[in-house]
């Protein structure tokens, strides 16, 4: 067990500089494309294949960026340390004016996903999120819609908050790691990307069979890709079209069938008012609230 | 009541052999388990300690940042065993507590939810480490719970010196026991089979070392009025110092054995030196009268009346007298006056001599006669005492039968020895055999070895007799006279 532990330490330790060397030595025209844990971004040997597989679309070389958070991500989206990033609905929402929607994924036929409230599948009586008062509550990430904003929204409606509402809240920082959390039972309750809580149903049902979900929130954008404002319009449609023509591509379709996507598609702005309209109702209860004290 | 001092060496070595292999082999299996136990014990508190270091170090940040997703896979992860693989130095569980020691995470959550006091789950963790006698430990501690069954590891999480939080590792003794199970079984079973090898073998030698001192004592118990003959003692010849007491036991055999017929043969030469002195002082006695009677009788028959009747009458008591002269001068036997010596020529004059008695019985004679020269010693004694002895020897053989005389010398002795294959002479006749009227078949006068013995004492010399089933042998020693000067 300390081997264990001391290979994953060794690792981080070999990896930091590579991963720093890479960050500030990018070859000069590579695409720097971010990503963030919207899909089950822990499986390296898929991400080098797409890695791969978008080099030879663009002619260039691609490098992608991983995080342990959204903000990083989009914070080095908004600075031009990256080109795109696949990102959650919400903060696209928040960083309309810098950022430009390049894709939105296609689940199920639509570019829509919904939140999933889960909890511990030994839980029987739960069936509401109003039934886990005083419980530890798992989020994925702050900037996740479905992760974070969501139950807070339904919170909100309540006229409660998660700090008031639950004993405790923590972040795993990722879906899956939400599923596991409450799956383990160290969380009575989490929220989490429905579509990485189906995908997960095929390839870990082991861990989604110890959840239930309870709730199953109303239908939002799907998390898109976004791109930088400092990406040259050529670049953005060459990465448009490669993301969209997946679906027609015999090398691009076994890789959507991995993510459990149908495509990507153009996408509309407006496919996130739904989240937009969630942030601006906590965002005023906030206010109001600052402003009763 | 049996003692065990009384039990046979035959059991009693083999036995202490059996014990002190059964004791040598439980000793060194117990100590084994002993020793693999105690390593098995170190190994865990070593690796527990050292993952408990590690484990709180890099806990410092989670609980600062109260990131508490981090937290839990910090101590998931290391502690994780391997589905379906009971592992003996993977904790039980791992609990991270508080200031206020509520469970802060644990990684079996479902036991130890979140913000609750460990006892709660496990009112055992209350008695061992949150008594009042037993305060947290400020460094870190390894609490023995013999009651729960298991050890318990306390880490402080220290941060800049402030303590905010407390690792607890907990180790169940559970795979401990069937360890210590599974190695007894397995010391208990090799001590079985070394056993069930060393066992036989122990036995084995144990009688090997006791079977001569068995011999040596069975050897002892036979010796009793009789001593036995050194052959039916059957002791091994070895060198160490069993061997060396039986060598001992058996020389001492040989000289009580040699002091025995010494004393024999100092009782029959005393016995004959008595008879010869009383016979001799008996002749001497009648043969004073005798000379008398017989000068009387012929005194009388020279110039008395001649009546045939008297005639008659007095020569009976001469012929009577007479007889009574011979037997008594058989009795007296005196070496005669140095006569001269003994050469080739006597012993042909002996073999003419006894050559109708050979022809009588179709004895066959054989001869070997190693003296070239004469021989300083008296002839007249030496052939009497050569014939009498092939005399006898011709009688005690049968018909047909086989008489050996050998005749030799070395510097200071002739030898005579006369063998035949007649009838044996029985042990208890040998003491007998010398003295006056000891006849061993009919018709002899019994006074043929006597005379012989007496020729040979006053000669200085040595007669011996060995015999056995169809072979007796009579051998004379006599000392030459030493050449005068």
């Amino acid at each position: 067990m300390v081997s264990c532990l001391r290979r994953w330490l060794w690792l981080l330790l070999l990896l930091a500089p590579l991963a720093q060397a890479a960050e500030k030595t990018p070859s000069p025209a590579a695409v720097r494309i971010g990503l963030t844990p919207v899909f089950l971004d822990d499986q390296a040997a898929f991400v080098s294949a797409w890695r791969i597989y978008l080099e030879a679309r663009l002619h260039r070389p691609v490098t992608f960026v991983q995080r342990g958070s959204y903000r990083e991500t989009v914070d080095m989206l908004r600075e031009g340390k990256l080109d795109f990033a696949w990102v959650c609905g919400y903060p696209y929402v928040r960083n309309r004016d810098v950022f430009r929607l390049l894709a939105v994924p296609l689940y199920k036929g639509e570019p829509l996903y919904q939140s999933y409230i889960i909890v511990p599948a030994g839980d029987k009586q739960t069936r509401s999120i109003s039934d886990l008062r005083g419980k530890v509550f798992a989020f994925s990430d702050p900037d996740s819609n479905s992760g974070h904003l969501y139950p807070e929204y339904l919170l909100a409606k309540r006229d409660e908050t998660a700090a008031g509402f639950f004993s405790k809240t923590f972040y795993t920082w990722s879906h899956r790691k939400v599923v596991e959390a409450v799956a383990s039972g160290l969380a009575q309750g989490g929220a989490v990307d429905g579509y990485v809580w189906d995908t997960l149903v095929f390839s870990h049902p082991e861990l989604t069979n110890k959840t239930r979900v309870i709730a199953e929130s109303p239908q939002f954008g799907h998390p898109p890709f976004v791109a930088s404002r400092s990406v040259s319009p050529q670049l953005f449609d060459d990465m448009q079209k490669a993301l969209v023509n997946m679906v027609h591509d015999p090398e691009g379709s076994p890789m959507l069938a991995i993510l459990n996507l149908d495509g990507f598609v153009y996408g509309d702005p407006h496919l996130f008012d739904g989240i937009a309209e969630m942030f601006q109702f906590i965002e005023a209860r906030r206010n109001a609230a600052s402003q009763r004290h | 009541m049996l003692h065990l001092k009384d039990i046979s060496l035959w059991y009693k070595i083999p036995l202490r052999v059996a014990a002190l292999v059964i004791v040598t082999a439980g000793v060194l299996a117990s100590v084994l388990v002993y020793r693999s136990i105690s390593d098995l014990h170190d190994n865990l508190t070593a690796n527990a300690t050292r993952v408990g270091r590690l484990v709180a170090d890099t806990l410092v940040e989670p609980i600062l940042h109260d990131d508490v997703w981090r937290a839990f896979e910090v101590v998931n992860l290391p502690f994780r065993s391997m589905p379906n693989q009971a592992s003996d130095q993977s904790a039980e569980y791992v609990l991270v507590l508080d200031t206020h020691n509520l469970v802060y995470v644990s990684n079996k959550p479902d036991r130890f939810p979140m913000m609750r006091a460990p006892e709660i789950s496990e009112p055992s963790i209350a008695t061992y480490l949150n008594t009042p006698a037993q305060p947290w430990p400020d460094e870190m501690a390894v609490v023995d719970a013999p009651a729960s069954n298991a050890l318990f590891l306390l880490t402080p999480i220290k941060s800049d010196g402030v303590r905010i939080g407390t690792l607890v590792m907990n180790y169940s003794k559970t795979p401990f026991s069937i360890r210590l199970r599974s190695l007894t079984r397995d010391a208990i079973l090799i001590t079985l089979l070394v056993l069930a090898a060393l066992l036989p073998l122990g036995v084995y030698w144990g009688r090997r070392m006791a079977s001569p001192l068995l011999q040596l004592s069975d050897a002892m118990k036979r010796i009793g009025p009789h001593l036995p003959a050194p052959e039916e003692i059957r002791l091994e010849e070895s060198k160490d110092e069993i061997g060396l007491l039986a060598k001992s036991f058996k020389a001492m055999l040989g000289e009580l054995k040699e002091k025995e017929q010494l004393q024999q043969q100092i009782i029959t030469s005393d016995r004959l030196a008595a008879l010869g002195r009383l016979a001799s002082g008996v002749a001497h006695e009648i043969n004073n009268p005798l000379g008398g009677m017989l000068n009387a009788i012929s005194t009388f028959k020279r110039h008395g009346e001649q009546d045939p009747i008297t005639l008659k009458t007095l020569s009976i008591l001469e012929r009577g007298l007479l007889q009574i002269k011979e037997t008594v001068a058989a009795l007296l036997v005196e070496a005669r006056a140095q006569t001269r010596p003994f050469d080739l020529n006597d012993v042909a004059d002996i073999c003419t001599l006894v050559q109708p008695d050979t022809d009588k019985k179709q004895v066959n004679f054989t001869r070997e006669i190693d003296i070239v020269e004469a021989q300083p010693i008296s002839s007249t004694l030496v052939r009497q005492v050569i014939i009498n002895l092939l005399l006898n020897a011709f009688h005690a053989t049968q018909p047909h039968g086989h008489v050996h005389l050998h005749i030799y010398c070395d510097r200071e002795h002739l030898f005579v020895d006369v063998i035949n294959d007649g009838s044996h002479i029985p042990q208890d006749k040998v003491s007998y055999l010398f003295e006056p009227f000891t006849t061993l078949s009919e018709g002899g006068s019994g006074l043929g070895l006597w005379v012989i013995y007496q020729i040979v004492q006053q000669l200085g010399g040595l007669i011996t007799v060995q015999s056995e089933p169809d072979r007796t042998q009579f051998t004379v020693q006599l000392p030459l006279e030493k050449p005068h000067e």
